[in-house]
């Protein structure tokens, strides 16, 4: 495979494209709405209408107002529909020629979609994900090429270093740095694993990206590979995303046919294996070292760092471990150069972020926008604000993060000034409130996912959220006094500080800026009695209350 | 090896480069809590008794994974680490069934032991009061999961010591469970080589030995009836 066996593919694939293309979004949200039934109705449509050669009905990946699915775009004129059933699909196809549509119109350049940015999502809902030729007419695998047979891997390492790119998992660390630590670890193999155990609550990032461009994650855990010097990638994946999995699976395949993975990628002494694996429905295999254990067969447990993955990864070898989006942001950086990548964003947050917007608000779906964008920007220019009623908060970072209220909406979402206000970037769930929720019952979900999700190995998470849940619900039920406020607080701080892993140290962050924002609404449930409620012992004779002899 | 010199607890000492803060400090005669740690087995970093704040910004790193290192200022006993380990300490006698006055470990108990060293000595947290099951059907063990701090040494000793790896856990969070084999009864295990190591790695009386515990003694009065019989009617053979 050389260049122009590339631009070869390409030019075949857009000299294939007819003048028209309605696009159906099959991704796993418009899916559940019957989108596969709305495509074969457009296909169907269309070749009864005979405008087979000049309209084609493709299945193509997540077009982000995810709540009004089955969405349907019309390519060129960009004509967006909403809601499309599939009794409604033929009159899309008779739309093309000015007849009544039966579907609601959206508007492209409103509020929504105006004001996105396209970098990870730019191919997402117009290449056809199951197939790589359409990739490659989006000038899919450039990248790769352009690193293996133009750069060296520490040009590559380089390169990700200027971006300025952090990783999208969450936590935010400097992706560069990472690669050149494992790039620089000795070991006689080396590996490369994708991220792709998205668990959070209300977060479905990564699930659209590989739904809808499974490719892009796969170049650039190839170009991540070659920087490395890594032979062989997995992705790990969770079991709840079939869909994806589907996808993923058949685009290995088709890049491997292609000689764009397997041996000699390329033509290139570089050979790069991806291989998947199937999470089992545990939220702590996100975690890194727990995700490795699981690869690797094992109980899926997180053991303690250092050694980090960097340097003692999966069977002991050097292992770089990147979020999926992290991988979908490494080809453009590669084919447009750091320098265009560190144009977007802030001075210590580069490049965009995909969120997962949901809850009360107008429009709920797949949001990417620039770092160090205003919150507000997000749920109220993009999102719309709640619907009827005022914002209460935000949640942004599932489980690990916290309640930011409705007076810090002018806080830009970047990785320091979310931390400073006691909540998290993470891997980009982001769920509004509004009046109707009571804070502390949703702290109280919070934790009862990290208890049922806590693996048990240490003692703070397996038992402490068993604790702070209870704590938490008998604050609920209004059965409280100001003792149980004050457990309350000190158990949340040393879970946060003696857990094990990430999941553990995280699990109070719910609960804790809840208390910070939204103290009164725990105080406004304790008991107002002053008096202790110890329980009542009373002495019974055969069932009935012993009599108190004088 | 290079040595390397660090400080634990204002005590300068030296340790080799591979040595873990646990064995430097306790080489130096400095003592840190544990209860899921055995020397010699793999390191397993659960019980979080023996955290430290070490290094930079006192972070609070467990002694017995992290490896010492050059310069290294560990400190082993602040009031936040006895207030944590005191907590820790509440949350296990919170989550199972421990009952110390009817205990076979009574005396012998490292979780007792541990507890009374931190000083605590009541709950500030709720007993959550488990249903948990004891299993006897072993002809020379049992396991009382109400008394099992889920630290795995049973899992470890088996597997590392006598290469059986008849333990292992299963479940997860609050349903941690340790069990034998694809959690059959013990006695029915194939792998179970009675070999008694995971009962001497017990922290506690989860795995204790038949016929030692409460209300298992056997006073053998029949005994006593054949002796009378025997001498009274001269009637050796029954």
């Amino acid at each position: 495979m050389e260049l122009a066996d590339l631009a070869a593919i390409a030019e075949k694939e857009r000299a294939a494209r007819p003048p028209v293309e309605v696009r159906c979004c099959t991704a796993a949200g418009c899916a559940s709405a019957q989108a596969d039934k709305v495509l074969d109705g457009l296909k169907k449509a269309a070749a009864d209408a005979g405008l087979d050669g000049k309209v084609r009905a493709v299945s193509v990946g997540c077009l982000r107002l995810c709540s009004r699915g089955p969405l349907v775009q019309v390519d060129p004129d960009g004509t967006l529909y909403a809601n499309v059933t599939p009794e409604a699909a033929p009159s899309v196809i008779a739309g093309l020629a000015g007849g009544p549509v039966a579907a609601e119109r959206l508007d492209p350049a409103g509020p929504f979609f105006a004001g996105q940015a396209s970098v990870v999502l730019e191919n997402s809902g117009r290449v056809e994900p199951e197939r790589v030729e359409s990739y490659i007419a989006a000038d899919g695998y450039k990248a790769l090429y352009k690193a293996v047979r133009e750069m060296t891997p520490a040009e590559v390492v380089e390169a990700v270093t200027r971006s300025g790119l952090r990783g999208r998992g969450g936590a935010g660390y400097p992706t560069g740095v990472k690669w050149a630590t494992v790039a620089k670890n000795p070991g006689d193999r080396k590996y490369v694993v994708c991220n792709a155990d998205e668990g959070d609550p209300g977060a479905f990032m990564n699930r659209s990206v590989l739904e809808s461009d499974p490719h892009k994650v796969l170049e650039g855990m190839a170009i991540a590979g070659y920087a490395v010097g890594a032979n062989q990638g997995y992705v790990y994946v969770r079991g709840e995303y079939p869909l994806a999995i589907d996808r993923l699976t058949t685009a290995i395949k088709q890049a491997g046919k292609l000689g764009l993975l397997g041996t000699h990628v390329f033509g290139t002494p570089f050979d790069f294996r991806v291989d998947i694996r199937i999470g089992a429905g545990a939220f702590v295999c996100g975690e890194e070292t727990a995700l490795m254990a699981s690869i690797m067969g094992g109980r899926g447990t997180p053991t303690p760092r250092p050694p980090y993955p960097a340097e003692k990864g999966l069977w002991g070898m050097p292992t770089l471990l990147n979020n999926v989006e992290t991988f979908a942001n490494v080809p453009r950086i590669i084919r447009d150069g750091p320098e265009w990548f560190a144009g977007i964003g802030t001075e210590k947050s580069k490049g965009t972020k995909v969120f997962c917007l949901t809850g009360k608000v107008a429009n709920t779906g797949l949001v990417e926008v620039p770092l160090g964008t205003p919150l507000r920007t997000i749920v109220e220019g993009i999102g719309g604000g709640a619907q009827g009623g005022a914002i209460k908060a935000v949640q942004t970072g599932g489980p690990s993060g916290g309640c930011i209220p409705a007076e810090l909406l002018d806080t830009p979402v970047d990785y320091e000034s979310l931390g400073k206000i006691g909540s998290i970037m993470g891997s980009g769930g982001m769920i509004v409130m509004d009046g109707a929720s009571d804070m502390v019952d949703v702290a109280r979900y919070f934790m009862e996912f990290c208890m049922d999700e806590s693996c048990g190995k240490c003692v703070p998470c397996r038992a402490g959220t068993v604790q702070l849940h209870r704590l938490l619900t008998r604050i609920v039920d209004g059965a409280a006094g100001p003792d149980d406020m004050a457990r309350l607080e000190s158990l949340c701080h040393m879970v946060k500080d003696t857990s094990l892993c990430g999941l553990g140290q995280t699990a109070p962050n719910p609960t804790l800026s809840t208390l910070r924002y939204f103290r009164k609404e725990y105080e406004a449930k304790l008991r107002t009695d002053r008096r202790v409620h110890l329980p009542v012992y009373t002495p019974t004779v055969n069932g009935t209350p012993a009599r108190r002899t004088p | 090896m290079t040595a390397v010199t660090l400080t634990i607890d204002g005590k300068l000492v030296t340790a080799r480069a591979d040595e873990t803060i646990l064995q430097a400090a306790r080489a130096n005669g400095i003592p840190i809590p544990t209860l899921c740690h055995v020397d010699g087995l793999s390191a397993h970093g659960g019980c979080r008794l023996c955290l430290v704040e070490a290094g930079p910004g006192g972070r609070l790193q467990p002694a017995c994974v992290i490896k010492v290192a050059e310069g290294q200022d560990v400190r082993t006993d602040t009031a936040k680490l006895r207030e944590y380990r005191k907590l820790i300490l509440e949350l296990l006698f919170a989550e199972g069934n421990h009952v110390c006055a009817v205990c076979v470990a009574n005396g012998n108990c490292e979780l007792q032991d541990a507890a009374a060293a931190a000083g605590m000595d009541h709950l500030t947290l709720d007993y959550t009061h488990p249903r948990r099951e004891v299993d006897l059907s072993h002809d020379r063990f049992g396991v009382d999961h109400n008394r099992c701090i889920l630290c795995t040494r049973c899992v470890r000793a088996c597997d590392e010591l006598e290469g059986a790896h008849t333990w292992d856990m299963s479940g997860r969070g609050a349903n941690s469970k340790v069990i034998t084999d694809l959690n059959q009864p013990w006695g029915e295990s194939a792998t179970c080589t009675s070999c008694g190591k995971c009962f001497m790695a017990c922290p506690t009386g989860a795995i204790f030995r038949k016929g030692a515990t409460v209300a298992e003694m056997d006073h053998g009065r029949a005994k006593l009836d054949f002796l009378i019989t025997a001498r009274g009617r001269k009637q050796w053979n029954v």
